[in-house]
């Protein structure tokens, strides 16, 4: 017989949370702090979603998705986690952009790309001053129809060089365009410009290691390789899960899964009002990404001056399409140096990303697939050359991931890295309008997304669950819904 | 609760959420937020803390309530007068 997943789980709890991405796990052990008894299932066999990295030989671990935050992760980790997690953030120093137009390396925050602006790009100092206000100040219920190419515009018209300083990297961050609102750029970029760009030390490993145990700590039920077939619906309520074929209660669901599938797969359309599965369908996705994973042999090390991130490209200019296209012309490289998890072997690790389309890469058969998993590794190592000289004698290990890899171990439509565009945050946060004591909280509208976006959007969902189920416990006393 | 209690009730959950900021000589006319660093998500936390420890309720659009001091305790005067 197979292993029993659930074996001792309750039949009913307070919340069931579908799905252990940053926003899910956030979202459980705030619940479970606030007195909720809570389920988590993750249909994988680890926690983390995204969040995630792999081990080869040679003492290599590869992380997939820490390549930098803002600084606010700091103080989310340290109020819905822990201090040790909080602790164990600290900032990348080397932030390198190198392309046609130019090369420099900058710490990422407001003050030092003030002064690049001024002097380098000999921008007027009142002009950037004013940009960055007009940033900061931006926010959620600002409006939604000015683009970020119509911001820079107004701030910096004809000036390519100056859009391509201030939009690569946060195309990158969220998978963004210019085409995409103002908001969502201003937020996102006046976020890393407040103090620059942040990472975990001790690696995704460690950080989700931690997690575990204060969600353990906190009393959350959490069960790995527990895909959850199906919301329930009674009297137009949320009323539990399927999960491997077992019927488990809840008096409330926050499903972490992709927004689509929750609605059309997880619930479905025959549960909402029609004008409702619209949006829902209208919602689009982010793009998705590759990756290529590079591990140095144990002795050779990467002198710290190539920078922890470094943003390449050989595209004269600078085009969202361009950023897309399988004929990659934009890399970004995080190199891992030995101090990213001090207390494992000291070892050297360059992840190179690019933005890239799901439907490029979803129907190609088998061995075109891999001949061309194998090419992006070859390119990779091509480019990276000019960076890290010798690379091919450097390395023992290559590999390469694809839009088809996340889909895979996340179950996210498309393989999208940074959950949907802007509109998929009010479809989300209409969801228990629709079907009370339903909730989702993961990377959506772009602001809810990313490591902190997704913790932060778990935070805010919880509140909005306690506040339910308070509610349904004053209109049915008799209702279990505190352990 | 008094005022005075909900007041004293407010600034403890302030210390727990901003424990580098100085709270004790705060005016109660002006907004936190001259006074403080605090972000939506401070607020929010405001709005779970007293859920959690009084279980009163304040919907989304009443946030803008907890602007000040002074206007928070008027708010919440009467949720919490027979706590
Ligand atoms: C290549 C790449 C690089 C990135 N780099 C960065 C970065 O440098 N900085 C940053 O801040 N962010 C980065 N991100 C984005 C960031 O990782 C994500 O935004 C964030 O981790 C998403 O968290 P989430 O909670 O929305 O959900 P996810 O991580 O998507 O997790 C959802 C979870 O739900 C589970 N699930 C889905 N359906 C079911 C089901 N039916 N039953 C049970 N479980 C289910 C999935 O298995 C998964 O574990 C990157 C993303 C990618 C792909």
């Amino acid at each position: 017989m197979p292993k029993d997943f659930l074996a001792g789980a309750k039949d009913y709890y307070d919340v069931v949370v579908i799905g252990s991405g940053l926003a899910g796990m956030t979202a459980a052990n705030t619940l479970a702090r606030a007195g909720r008894s809570v389920l988590l299932c993750e249909q994988h066999y680890k926690l983390g979603g995204m969040a995630t990295w792999f081990k080869r030989p040679g003492g290599h671990i590869f992380d997939i998705s820490l390549h930098g935050f803002p600084i606010g992760m700091i103080k989310s980790c340290k109020r819905y986690w822990t201090r040790e997690i909080a602790d164990s953030i600290v900032q990348l120093k080397n932030i390198r952009f190198d392309n046609p137009m130019f090369s420099l390396t900058t710490s990422f925050n407001r003050e030092d790309f003030t002064k690049l602006l001024i002097e380098q790009f000999q921008v007027p100092a009142e002009t950037v001053h004013a940009f960055f206000d007009a940033a900061r100040q931006m926010n959620f219920y600002d409006d939604q129809q000015t683009t970020t190419r119509e911001l820079f515009d107004r701030f910096f018209p004809g000036r390519e060089d100056v859009i391509r300083l201030l939009m690569e990297p946060i195309t990158y961050a969220n998978g963004s365009t210019l085409e995409d609102p103002a908001i969502s750029y201003g937020i996102v970029f006046s976020n890393f410009m407040s103090k620059g760009v942040f990472t975990f030390e001790g690696g995704t490993d460690r950080l989700i290691n931690l997690m575990e145990a204060d969600l353990k700590k906190s009393g959350v039920d959490i069960r790995i390789r527990c895909d959850v077939e199906k919301v329930l619906v009674e009297n137009g309520r949320t009323s539990g899960v399927v999960i491997n074929g077992r019927t488990i209660k809840a008096g409330s669901v926050v499903s972490n899964s992709n927004l689509r599938a929750t609605v059309l797969e997880l619930v479905g359309e025959d549960k909402f009002d029609p004008k409702f599965i619209d949006e829902a369908k209208a919602v689009r996705l982010n793009n998705s990404s590759t990756q290529v994973y590079m591990g140095l042999k144990p002795e050779e090390l990467v002198p710290e001056e190539t920078g922890d991130l470094l943003f390449s490209s050989t595209a004269e200019t600078f085009r969202t399409d361009l950023l897309l296209s399988r004929d990659i012309t934009s890399r970004t490289y995080s190199f891992y140096y030995p101090r990213t998890r001090p207390e494992g072997r000291p070892r050297c690790l360059i992840v190179s990303s690019t933005n890239a389309r799901y439907e490029d890469w979803a129907n190609l058969p088998e061995d075109e697939y891999e001949a061309s998993k194998q090419d992006l590794v070859e390119t990779t190592l091509d480019a990276i050359e000019k960076y890290v000289p010798n690379i091919r004698d450097r390395i023992d290990h290559a590999e390469a991931s694809t839009p088809r890899t996340f889909q895979h171990y996340t179950k996210h439509n498309l393989g999208s890295s940074f959950g949907t565009k802007f509109e998929g945050l009010a479809v989300s946060r209409a969801l228990p309008e629709q079907l009370p004591g339903l909730y989702h909280a993961g990377s959506v509208g772009i602001i809810m997304s990313g490591w902190l976006g997704a913790i932060n959007y778990g935070v805010i969902v919880s509140n909005d669950v306690d506040a339910y189920l308070l509610k349904s416990a004053e209109k049915n006393p008799f209702a279990s819904t505190t352990k | 609760m008094t005022p005075a209690e909900i007041r004293e009730e407010v600034l403890d959950i302030l210390r727990d959420i901003a424990p580098d900021d100085d709270i004790s000589d705060i005016d109660d006319a002006k907004p936190f937020r001259e006074q403080l660093e605090l972000d939506s998500m401070d607020f929010l936390d405001i709005v779970m803390e007293l859920r959690k420890r009084h279980r009163v309720q304040i919907p989304e659009e009443e946030y803008t309530e907890l602007a000040s001091m002074a206007s928070t305790v008027a708010y919440l005067e009467p949720k919490m007068k027979d706590l």
